[in-house]
Formats: structure tokens, sequence, C-alpha cells
């Protein structure tokens, strides 16, 4: 859909217009990314990032063809064909090496400020349950292209991380083991399970951007939100995506590429394990297995159960971790306070930054040693995560008085309450 | 292509007949439970395919000397690609694994059941903690037993006793004892 307001498409050379009958993609771009997209006038930076997951997902799908033209999906050559043949062999190997790993990092950056966006500006409620949902899709199946990913290089890390994790369903009672066979190929991991994830890391970016474009496709049909939440009203209230948000993320786009290059330059090994420069060893297990940072938090969860109670605990644990990331599903339905923007919900905004704070707490006990100081902490922040959602979030819908809405964007904007700075609203004039 | 199918009978008219009609529905089911039984047997091998390998499951024995362990001491080698704990206890820890109330276990077995006849004092089990796999310390001399003496996973901290059960952790079962068999007084063939 697109507003009555929308610029629309005319085709001016004779080649183009050829086009546009036959195949019309200029205006499919055009009416998705060009001018013809009307948009909410007040985004701030946060609405970068959609844009900037995107540029990542391209960078890691870049990278990753070039270094599969390198890579041994073996278990006896997989380690030196990334730690010999592309980091000292291959010609820029290294950099392309280090800007795939990094650059998984970054993609999680990106998403998780994304996502926090979403549950700050309730980019989650109607009429937009549906970008949502997808979104949550697109994360699963990050967290899985990205496992998989760290087991390739077939290190201590890559191997005991594909151990504990493919464990996770040795947790499901009666035939839990022999799916963690079936997904291994064998008893424990190595090259058949080698394979397959390489396999699979090949394919599931592609079936990420193929979700992206519904994720684009169902957020079109209201529109972009927009830090106040007011739905757009009429045409001063939007301005066409091309030039004026194709320049702001733009900008934004640099400053990530700024970050990205300090880390593929400066640090390329700071987000890493140094464990997973030794070769992986089935009969040593490393003192401290940890996952990547981006699944810290969830790593905690997993962690937080320790006693049995009616199932086991490490059955709880798996559930608890999956549950964590399903419970997203339900939370268009379980906020049901029609205030979009925290921005004008003075309780629900508190709430917010308790769970950021709670989920940063979260992803440092999971990055600890399993030591029992941080499992306590872990075990109240996993409480805490569950009650947000559950509990806290539909207690505060039903009962919270918001402050009053401005009547329109343009209002917000004028008024200089648009979400956006104060500075950045004078710029705009 | 007109079919007797297709002829509305005397008195009904077009509204009235149901859709899709009863010789529609023959056409429907002999296309579609052959159609269903195919995309099955495709299916089958697309995620058989998946299982061990011929390969992977060939080499599922293995032999292991026994005569050269002393009491008190262990040796870890493979079964599967797993690593495999052959631990020859001493009188000692076998009265500790006995001393043991069932009741107080969480996965209830006697040293007496997780080791063959006669041979009590060899405890055979796979080197792979129940909780995520990792593998506990305890099978070499030095290494942190835990408070039970058995076998200690630093990966989350679960506790195995002597006769490799658990104590403590969220490990929900005792260490897996493999099918084996003694071949002569001081060989086993595992698998």
């Amino acid at each position: 859909m697109s507003f009555p307001w929308a610029n629309h498409y005319e085709p001016k050379q004779p080649f183009m217009r050829w086009l546009d009958e036959k195949l019309p993609l200029p205006r499919l771009a055009y009416n998705a990314v060009g001018a013809g997209y009307p948009v909410p006038r007040n985004l701030n930076y946060f609405w970068n990032f959609g844009v900037l997951a995107g540029a990542a997902l391209a960078i890691q799908i870049v990278t990753g063809i070039v270094l599969a033209m390198h890579y041994h999906s073996d278990a006896a050559s997989a380690f030196s064909s990334i730690n010999g043949t592309i980091m000292r062999d291959v010609n820029a190997g290294w950099f392309l090496r280090y800007a795939h790993a990094n650059g998984a990092s970054m993609f999680f950056i990106v998403v998780y400020t994304h996502i926090f966006r979403g549950l700050y500006y309730g980019s989650y409620k109607a009429p937009r349950e549906m970008v949502w949902l997808l979104g949550v899709v697109i994360f699963l199946l990050m967290m899985a292209t990205a496992f998989m990913g760290y087991v390739l290089p077939w290190g201590q890390m890559s191997f005991w991380g594909a151990q504990v994790i493919t464990g996770f369903f040795s947790a499901i009672p009666g035939i839990g083991e022999t799916i963690r066979v079936w997904l291994l190929g064998g008893y424990a991991p190595d090259d058949a399970a080698l394979n397959r994830f390489f396999s699979l890391h090949y394919l599931l970016p592609f079936v990420i951007a193929a979700v992206i474009i519904l994720h684009i496709w169902a957020l079109h049909i209201p529109g972009s939100g927009n830090p106040t939440g007011v739905d757009v009203k009429g045409e001063q209230d939007t301005v066409p995506f091309h030039p004026y948000y194709t320049a702001k993320d733009g900008f934004g786009l640099g400053i990530f590429l700024l970050l990205f290059a300090a880390l593929i330059f400066f640090f390329p090994d700071m987000l890493g394990h140094p464990d997973n420069y030794i070769a992986a060893n089935p009969l040593q297990t490393p003192a401290h297995i940890v996952p990547e940072w981006y699944f810290w938090p969830f790593y905690a969860i997993l962690r937080s159960f320790t006693s049995d109670f009616i199932l086991p605990a490490k059955l709880w644990g798996v559930l608890a971790m999956f549950g964590s990331i399903l419970l997203l599903f339900f939370l268009p339905w379980l906020d049901s306070s029609p205030i979009r923007s925290n921005n004008y919900r003075p309780k629900a905004r508190i709430a917010f930054w308790v769970l950021v704070l709670d989920v940063l707490i979260l992803g440092y006990c999971g990055g600890s040693p399993a030591d029992p100081l941080y499992v306590i902490v872990a075990q109240v922040c996993s409480a805490y995560y569950f009650l947000h959602f559950l509990v806290i979030l539909p207690w505060i819908a039903r009962t919270e008085r918001p402050v009053a809405l401005p009547n329109s964007i343009t209002e917000a904007v004028l008024a200089g309450k648009s979400g956006t700075s104060p500075a950045e609203t004078a710029l705009a004039h | 292509m007109a079919t007797v199918d297709d002829v509305i009978p005397e008195g009904e008219s077009p509204d009235s007949v149901s859709d899709p009609r009863r010789r529609d529905f023959l056409n429907i089911a002999a296309v579609a439970f052959p159609a269903t039984a195919g995309a099955v047997a495709v299916l089958f091998p697309l995620i058989n395919q998946m299982s061990p390998s011929a390969d992977v499951l060939a080499e599922s024995t293995t032999t292991v000397d026994l005569s050269k362990i002393q009491p008190g001491q262990g040796v870890i080698t493979t079964f599967r690609k797993q690593p495999l704990f052959v631990r020859n206890l001493t009188p000692k820890e076998v009265a500790e694994a006995n001393a043991v109330p069932l009741s107080e276990l969480r996965d209830p077995e006697t040293l007496e059941k997780r080791t063959q006849p006669g041979h009590e004092n060899w405890l055979i089990t796979l080197g792979v903690c129940t909780h995520l796999g990792c593998i506990p310390l305890g099978i070499n001399e030095g290494d942190n037993r835990g408070k039970f003496g058995g076998y200690f996973c630093p990966c989350h901290g679960s506790q195995y006793d002597t006769a490799g059960r658990i104590r403590q952790g969220p490990a929900p079962k005792n260490l897996a004892v493999p099918p084996y068999k003694f071949t002569s007084p001081t060989a086993i063939l595992v698998g």
C-alpha cells in the first residue's frame, strides 16, 4: 500500500518505458525504497538499523561466498584451511576472514539495536504485528546460521560448541538421543556434522534474505512507524524515502562501516575466543566453554536451571532458553496498550530500561564461568526476563495512564517533541 | 471435454450441485493418495541420509587391554569417536560406591548393575557428561574428581561418584555404560 499522495513512477527514457511494460523492477524499487514510498518525517537514527541489518547481511553473503572458495569442510583439514591457507596464503584472505567473523558481530549489534528499537517504540503493535513476527523468524534463522558458521573453523570452541548445542536436543525425553545422533550424523561431532553445517550455513543466509523481503513487504502495507507512534494523518506528515532517508541511512551506513573497519583492522580478535585458535580435540574439553558474545544472555538462561522440578533441570534450561525467544512471538498480544511509543508511557519506559539492564547482566553472566555467584545472579535475571514479558508488561498495559499524545506527527515536529532531539528538529527547518 | 460427470441431472439447478461432486471426489482421492505416498517415499531418504552412515557405524567396536591399568588408575580411549573412560577402582572406591543408599541417587543404579559380574572394580563408561556432552575430569591422576571422588565436569559443575553416578549439578543421568564384554580376564570388547 502507499498513501494517496505518494509520488508516481513515470519512466522518461524509451528504454525505461519498455522495461516498465515488460518487467517493472525499477517501479518496484521506486515504490519500495525510492521516492514513491512516503515515510514519516520524524524518524530518528534508530530507524537506520533496518537498512544497516540489510547491509550487514549483504557483507556476510559476499565475504562468505568468497571464503567458501578456499575453505575445506573436512574435519582433518578445516582448521588448517582457515588458519593456514585463508589467513596466510590466500590473497587478502585474512581480510575476508576477519571481515566475515567480525561482520557477524556487527550484524548482531545492529539487529539487537533494531529489536530494542522495536520494543521501545512499540513497533510490534497493530497494524505491524506481522512485521514483528517475521522479524523474530529472521532472528531465529540468524542464530542458527551464526552457530553453524562458528563450528566451521573446527577449533576447540567450534567443536565443543557443537557438542553442547546439539546436546540440547538430547534433553528431549525418550527420543532426544536419537535426534542428536541424527543431527550430527554420528555419535560425536565429526566430518558428517561439519559438512552438513557448512551446507546449511551456505543456504540459510539466502532463506534470511527471502524472509527479509517478506518483512519489508509486510512493513510497506501499513507503512513505517515513527517515534511518536501516532499514525500518519496527511501529506504534511511524510517525506519521500528518497532522497530524505536514503541520505540519512547513508550517513548511518558510513558510521557503521567506520566501526566495522576499526574492528577488522585494529581489534580483529577482540570479540572471538582465543581457544578457537587451538584445533578441535575430541578428547579434551576446554576449561570454560562459552558461545560467541551474542548468545551469552541465552546461555545464561540455559545454565540457570540447576535442580530438577518435575522435569529434569537440563530440559528446563533448554525449554527456558528457546522460550525466551519464542515468547517474542506473543509480544503483540501480551502488551495490550494501544499507545505504541514508550515516549508517552512513563511506566512502560522504566520497565523497558530495566529489561535492557537485565539482558546486559544476563549477557555478562553467560560469558562468565559457572561460579555459584554468577549462577544466582543469572537465575534472578532470567526470572525477571520472563516476568517482564508475562506479568509486568501486561499489567502496565492495563493500569498505566499515558501522557497525552500529539494530535499529529507534524504537530509533534513543530512543537519539537517528535521523539527526535530538539536540535535535530531545529535543523530540519 | 464434456463427460457424463459434467451433465447436471434433471431437476437439479446448477446451484444445488455440491462442489466437489461425488465423482470429482473419486478423482481427487485417486490422485491425492498415490501423490502423498510418493511424496513420503521421496522425503524419507532425504531425511534419513542424515543418520550415521555405514562408515561411521563400521567403527563401532573398540578393544581395550586392561593388563597395564593398576587399581586407582584409569585410561581414556575412544569408542564411536567418543571418549571412553576405563577405570580400575580401588577397594575403597568400590566400598564408597556401595555405601550410598539408592534413595539418595538421581538416577538410581547400583555399582553391581553398572559393572560386570566378578569385575566390580572395572568401571567402563562413556566420558561424556550427560548434561551437554563435555568430557568430565577425573580419569587422569591429579584431576579434580569433585566432591564424590568420581568425575567432575568443568563446564557446568556436574559431580559424579566412584560408580560414575550423577550426584550433584545439572546432569540428569549417570555416565552411560556402553555394551561390552570381557574377551579374556584382561581385555574387553566394547560395542
